[in-house]
């Protein structure tokens, strides 16, 4: 009788070692978790893309347990987790119906860059009962209008942003007399001009508004808005444009002199840099919608998200990719509080439990949920300045401001805290 | 006055871009009466080619004016390819149906081509800023402007003539003409009308190219840039009447003079100030300013 070859004895015994452990290893079912992010439209490519990156990159990466340090169980405390992505793109009322057909198929959904996004699926979520965490979009009045158990927010409001490049600048320029804007015509541009315009006049009693250009979203074309600019007498202007109307202005107005002429702020300008580079021009002032990107304290999660990111996708991560991945590493932290030392996965309402006032380290630094009843996110920060240098763009005289200095108390609204003269 | 004089040259370049997108517009709706949706989509084609094109030419390190000959190029190519590719492969097929249905079918072209564009070039936007800075500035009224603004105008002024003299001068335009006046009297004298509007449609499909191709150099090309054109260019043609040539470049100018002041004096109306003058001047000429008066047919 022949031998039975050795190499299919070794096949044997694996097939039956992995029918031994198999059902040990498949025992645990995934937490689907969806991620809704702008895939389409041109939101996509400064915001929705990197996002999703960030996303698959950080789920990706927890199941291997290779996320660094407090986060290094696999999974959320030991479960895998797995992806269910949807794209924003469509606006409020297709999102609200892509939300309700997204909820029985998941058990938390993170997503949404677009305020318009955020105040329609934010009743929907408190109505369907699923624990739904804002990632991105700014605007304050989520929390401040409403209160929700379900709806939780992982990133600043844009009243910091705001509030931040305005202290920035009053410290460096302490003599302005006199500034203009140029902010897209809808909620996001509205409100961050309303909210620098109102930090000046605090800040600086008596300073002159020259012009507010409000050119219509996806515009892409400036060429009257710039002349107006150049013609104000303005010292200062400040944009919060973002995408392909922010880097359209930045390519039409440097060549006419405007970023010589006057001192820009880009309250938003982050995601611009991987894209423009060194076309923007020295000296002007950048933000980043909080500290990340190149604003980031060096901490060990902020060069894991900037290493693994980059080695992935050939780019730095801009705001949008830590605000993602700040998102999912908050949710982890509420779901292991939650789980505590005990085997049993815990359910929706303790993971809100756990969530609510939580403290959790991101890739941005320490995320504080302090405002709207604990549900809202306050982090420090951060402002700059570009600088050219050996012919890449760097960011220098980063200046951080506590979390308590740019925001609201809990419990007041962004514009009276800017009337009263921004009072603790 | 020097705030007048910025006033009408931000206008008059405003007004030239958008009469680059209108006439090819409104060249095939007096043609062929198809209020031709996917035009943004070619303006958008048109946009992206050129990027692809002049950048790769200045990436070879050829000599940076040659890549004005790219976005030249980079138009003829996409409506010589997509113009006749749409026709002949789609649009024939539907001549004859109600008008409502070809501006769905065009509009379905228009989805399709958001996506194909999406698929080909990905989501991140495109630059191209080295023929916008290559000529310089010129000072006027003492505040500095692109010498690129008056290359658009002169384009705009140069396809504006060219397609008045081709119209009215040549035996092909006066073809175009009698087809646009009545097209079953041109059938029955012996006219093409096949020939006339695979013309028309490739035309127009460069015209909505030229002006994507040298708009690209002076803005970021994203996904998602047909749509902001294709309703600018929409309401330029209604003002100026569906199918009139000098309607659009009165349209235009009408349009960019408008938006220019308002931009200065009251920018929080910018938004509305072009579809003010369209509510005007449809409320004052509900066909348009320059709108041909149709003969009853019994």
């Amino acid at each position: 009788m022949r031998r039975v070859p050795r190499f299919v004895l070794h096949a044997l015994l694996a097939v039956f070692a992995i029918l031994l452990t198999g059902p040990v290893a498949f025992a645990q079912q995934p937490l689907r978790i969806g991620i809704v992010t702008l895939i389409s439209g041109p939101a996509a490519g400064p915001f929705g893309v990197p996002a999703r990156n960030a996303a698959e990159l950080t789920a990706e990466m927890l199941n291997a347990g290779t996320v660094p340090a407090p986060y290094t169980q696999k999974g959320f405390g030991g479960r895998p987790i797995e992806l269910v992505i949807i794209d924003e793109n469509g606006g409020p009322q297709k999102q609200v119906a892509e939300f309700r057909n997204l909820v029985p198929r998941v058990d938390i959904v993170i997503g949404y860059i677009s305020s318009g996004d955020c105040l329609a699926i934010a009743p929907v979520a408190e109505e369907l009962k699923k624990l739904t965490i804002l990632f991105d979009c700014g605007t304050p009045r989520i929390f401040e209008d409403a209160s929700y158990k379900y709806v939780f927010r992982t990133g600043p409001t844009g009243t910091m942003d705001n509030v931040s490049v305005a202290l920035y600048l009053v410290e460096r320029f302490p003599n302005v007399k006199s500034f203009a804007g140029i902010n897209q015509n809808y909620a996001w541009g509205q409100d961050s001009w309303a909210d620098f315009e109102g930090a000046m006049k605090t800040l600086r009693p008596g300073v002159e508004v020259k012009t507010s250009q409000m050119p219509k979203l996806f515009a892409g074309q400036f060429g009257a808005e710039i002349t107006t600019l150049l013609g104000s007498g303005a010292e200062v202007i400040h944009s919060s444009l973002w995408g392909g109307d922010l880097e359209g202005f930045v390519l039409q107005g440097a060549p006419r002199g405007l970023f010589e002429k006057h001192k820009v702020i880009l309250s938003a300008g982050e995601p611009a840099i991987n894209r423009l580079g060194a076309r923007i021009p020295d000296g002007t002032i950048l933000g980043a919608r909080g500290p990340f990107g190149p604003f980031a304290p060096d901490t060990e999660l902020a060069r894991w998200l900037k290493t693994a990111y980059a080695d992935r996708y050939q780019v730095p991560p801009n705001y949008a990719s830590f605000k993602m991945a700040q998102a999912i590493l908050g949710v982890k932290a509420a779901y292991e509080k939650a789980k505590g030392g005990g085997s049993d996965e815990p359910d929706q309402d303790k993971i809100i439990a756990a969530f609510e006032n939580l403290t959790f380290e991101g890739p941005g630094g320490t995320v504080k949920m302090a405002l709207g009843k604990g549900h809202q996110a306050v982090m420090d920060a951060a402002v700059g300045t570009t600088k050219v240098q050996n012919g890449q763009l760097t960011i220098v005289d980063v200046a951080r401001y506590p979390a308590d200095k740019v925001t609201p108390p809990d419990g007041v609204k962004s514009d009276a805290w800017l009337k009263s003269g921004l009072k603790k | 006055m020097n705030n007048i004089l910025s006033v009408a040259f931000d206008g008059i370049v405003y007004a030239s871009w958008l009469f680059l997108m209108s006439a090819g517009l409104t060249l095939i709706y007096g043609v062929m009466r198809i209020l031709n949706v996917a035009h943004g989509s070619l303006y958008a084609l048109g946009a992206y080619a050129a990027c692809s094109l002049a950048g790769a030419w200045l990436t070879a390190g050829l000599p940076a004016a040659g890549s004005f000959a790219m976005l030249l190029a980079a138009a003829i190519l996409v409506g010589c390819v997509f113009g006749p590719l749409l026709e002949r492969g789609l649009l024939q097929w539907m001549y004859g149906k109600d008008e409502v249905v070809l501006v769905l079918i065009t509009y379905a072209v228009f989805l399709i081509m958001e996506d194909v564009i999406k698929l080909v070039w990905g989501v991140d936007s495109m630059l191209l800023p080295e023929p916008y800075a290559l000529p310089g500035n010129f000072m006027l009224g003492g505040l500095a402007y692109p010498v690129y603004n008056l290359i658009i105008i002169a384009i705009a002024l140069v396809t504006g003539l060219a397609l008045a003299f081709a119209l009215h001068a040549t035996r092909r335009g006066k073809l175009l003409l009698a087809v646009i006046h009545d097209r079953e009297i041109s059938m029955a004298m012996g006219i093409d009308i096949g020939r006339v509007y695979l013309a028309t449609f490739a035309l127009g499909a460069t015209l909505a190219a030229l002006g994507g191709a040298f708009t690209a150099p002076t803005v970021a090309v994203t996904p998602g840039i047909g749509v902001e054109v294709i309703v600018l260019a929409f309401a330029v043609v209604v003002i100026g009447g569906l199918g009139s040539l000098s309607g659009a470049a009165i349209g235009a100018l009408l349009v960019g003079l408008v938006r220019s002041a308002t931009v200065r004096y009251w920018p929080e109306a910018e938004l509305f100030s072009i579809y003010a003058v369209m509510a005007i001047v449809l409320i004052a000429r509900p066909k348009g300013l320059f709108a041909a008066q149709e003969a009853r047919k019994i």
